[in-house]
């Protein structure tokens, strides 16, 4: 394997066999509980149980590390001045090589297994339309010094990797942990947590007597109560997960510019991440505000970069999140600041309002859904149980004036406009996003228009750019109010089309 | 409903000039068929083999029949009016859609690539798929229904167009 073929290449750290093993050896922990209990729970003997779980543990963690040991020796790398080459040489033989001038971004990664061994994951990605994992490759892992190293080589920072004097652009404040909870991942973790609870009990065996319990818990309080301090326990459960979460994500959170062009942002705290932006790739900044947030004076920032490291589905603001929610003041700074502008752009420009005829439609389209809810409770209560007559009256006199007053906020919130070198749009309400998108950032427009906003003289005008999103839309603006902003913003691109009648 | 407005000079967008192959009539009519006749032909053989419920079976079919009947006959006709192309020196211009319809330019300067696509119908009709892209993973201008010549030649001049283009089209 070490032949002259691979003269000058390096390996993988070894330290990935520890790793490995040790992980290994918590996911065979972990499914052989259940598992012992499920054994002895359907009446088989402690022994057997064991037995079995023994052996399956030790095929679990010896497999894990076999084959660890083979990708490891499998796996070479070299940096030379024009690529990034790998190569995998187990039966068959792959080799892949980014240049070194289309890469747009190296992360690290470390999670605590790999804290405790001192390595860290890179991945070098060159940003292009990634499906497949085709403008990437994924160092698993290296150690830590050298992961430095291959992030200040890949990004041309050497002469700079160590500077780290100058102030940071943003710091955590520690106080901004009050607006994690504030979010619909509270609930979701609250129900998630009840929903696993149910699940690990069924594992075990024990789940009729769990529901039992807690039966037997409420016994004399009326449901609708025991459904309320369920729910409030899953609430808090939820704030502590979603505290929790926070911590793990934004701990040591730091945002920086390197004097190369780079933005670099590190959190974690039991795993660390280091992402890194390449200035000339920004187009923009997305201030993302939802709900709660809002309602708390806080905002988040996202980056529009082109070449960004397209996120695999579930963790989708995780890369470009260039500060968490932060009060509205630090999130407009920060957003200048990276921008390199006095006054960032989301808070300079003016928004124009859409037609009242957009009011309408959000209205409609607002109030509508909680009708077909309430409907569907109807239906289902009139079929089966007038239960469900109960909650829908209760859920219609809540949800109505909500839902009037989401489409109202919804209706102030849709705005467009120009500034400098950007436009910026704004819509949403349970989620509120005002862009700023770098005017020569756009590369098209697409124009939508249903049949129900042309009858109310109204469009959807989207700007497509290789950056985030890869588009952003102004909803619902006025015909010719949403074509003369696109016109004015990127001018030789639409105008062509546009004629005057 | 805003005739005043539209005598003081009204902006809005022209329709692209071309108008897509008349066969393209024909797919549409024929993927139509196929669309519809899938259901109304599982109904009926239902409905011939399962006695007592005939009618219920029988009933909805007819009512697919001639829904499916009338949009085969009729919309590919409004469609043909609504799909409309352009290819101008400076940009790909293309209307599409339908209850939402769409506008979309994608100017020479950032395309990507440009494909063509001919499906098995799409032969049959000698028809073909122009895919323009650009950087932008969602500015994709698709013109659908082409002459099999016609996309060919298009695609050529395209291409001779985009990499005349200096830049990386980000």
């Amino acid at each position: 394997m070490t032949s002259g073929e691979f003269e000058g290449w390096s390996t993988l750290d070894k330290r990935t066999l520890a790793v490995t093993a040790l992980t290994m050896t918590g996911a065979a922990v972990g499914a052989a509980i259940p598992t012992t209990l499920a054994i002895v729970g359907g009446g088989g003997r402690l022994w057997v149980a064991l037995a079995w779980v023994v052996a399956g543990g030790v095929i679990l963690i010896g497999g894990g590390v076999l084959t660890e040991l083979f990708y490891w020796k499998g796996v070479r790398y070299r940096v030379t001045p024009d690529r990034l080459e790998t190569a995998f040489t187990l039966v068959f033989r792959s080799r892949k090589a980014l240049q070194r001038e289309r890469i747009r971004n190296v992360d690290l990664t470390a999670n605590p297994l790999h804290r405790l061994f001192g390595v860290a994951v890179v991945t070098i990605g060159t940003g292009l339309h990634e499906s497949g994992g085709q403008g990437r490759i994924k160092l698993n892992p290296v150690s830590r010094a050298e992961a430095e190293r291959l992030r200040a080589d890949l990004l041309r920072r050497a002469e700079i990797a160590e500077t780290d004097e100058d102030a940071p652009l943003a710091e955590l404040d520690r106080g901004w942990i009050r607006y994690a909870p504030m979010s619909f991942l509270t609930p979701a973790l609250g129900l998630a947590a009840g929903g696993g609870l149910m699940q690990v009990s069924e594992w075990a065996g024990l789940r009729k007597g769990l529901i039992d319990w807690v039966i037997g818990l409420f016994r004399g309080i009326p449901l609708v109560v025991a459904i309320l301090i369920l729910l409030a326990i899953a609430m808090v459960v939820g704030v502590v997960g979603a505290l929790g979460l926070w911590i793990e994500m934004w701990w040591n959170y730091r945002l920086d510019r390197e004097s190369g062009g780079t933005l670099r942002v590190r959190r974690g705290l039991f795993t660390t991440r280091s992402i890194s932006i390449e200035e000339s790739r920004m187009r923009g900044i997305d201030l993302v505000e939802p709900l709660g947030n809002r309602i708390s004076g806080a905002a988040r920032v996202d980056a529009i970069a082109t070449g960004m490291r397209q996120s695999d589905g579930k963790e989708k603001t995780d890369y470009h999140t260039l500060l968490p929610a932060a009060p509205v003041a630090i999130a407009d700074r920060v957003a200048a600041t990276v921008l390199r502008e006095p006054v960032s752009p989301t808070e300079a420009v003016r928004l124009t309002g859409h037609p009242r005829a957009a009011r309408g439609r959000l209205l409609r389209w607002w109030v509508g859904s909680v009708v077909i809810l309430l409907a569907i409770f109807a239906l289902l209560g009139l079929l089966l149980t007038d239960v469900l007559l109960v909650i829908g009256a209760a859920l219609g006199v809540v949800l109505l004036p909500v839902s009037v007053l989401l489409a109202l906020d919804a209706y102030r919130n849709l705005g467009h406009g120009i500034t400098g070198r950007y436009l910026v749009g704004r819509h949403g309400t349970v989620r509120r996003s005002t862009f700023a998108l770098e005017r020569e950032g756009v590369i098209g427009w697409t124009v939508k228009q249903s049949i129900f906003q042309r009858r109310k003289g109204l469009l959807t005008v989207v700007a497509t750019t290789a950056a985030g999103g890869g588009a952003y839309a102004v909803y619902d603006a006025g015909e010719e109010q949403g074509l003369l902003f696109a016109e004015e913003s990127v001018p030789e691109l639409l105008a062509p089309f546009l004629e005057r009648v | 409903m805003n005739s005043v407005e539209a005598d003081r000079g009204k902006v809005r967008l022209r329709p692209p000039r071309n108008v897509l192959d008349q066969r393209v009539v024909g797919w549409w009519r024929l993927q139509g068929t196929l669309l519809w006749a899938t259901p109304v032909l599982v109904l009926v053989v239902l409905g011939l083999l399962v006695k007592p419920a005939r009618f219920w079976l029988l009933t909805p079919a007819a009512v697919f029949a001639v829904l499916g009947l009338v949009w085969v006959v009729a919309m590919p006709l409004w469609w043909f009016k609504v799909h409309r192309w352009e290819v101008t020196e400076t940009a790909v211009y293309a209307r599409s859609g339908f209850f939402w319809q769409e506008w979309r330019v994608a100017p020479m300067s950032r395309i990507q690539t440009v494909d063509t696509l001919r499906g098995p119908l799409q032969q049959l009709f000698k028809l073909a798929t122009v895919t323009v892209t650009t950087a932008s993973a969602r500015g994709a201008v698709k013109i659908r229904g082409l002459d099999q010549e016609l996309a060919a030649s298009l695609v050529e001049q395209l291409t001779e167009t985009t990499q005349a283009t200096p830049g990386d089209a980000t």
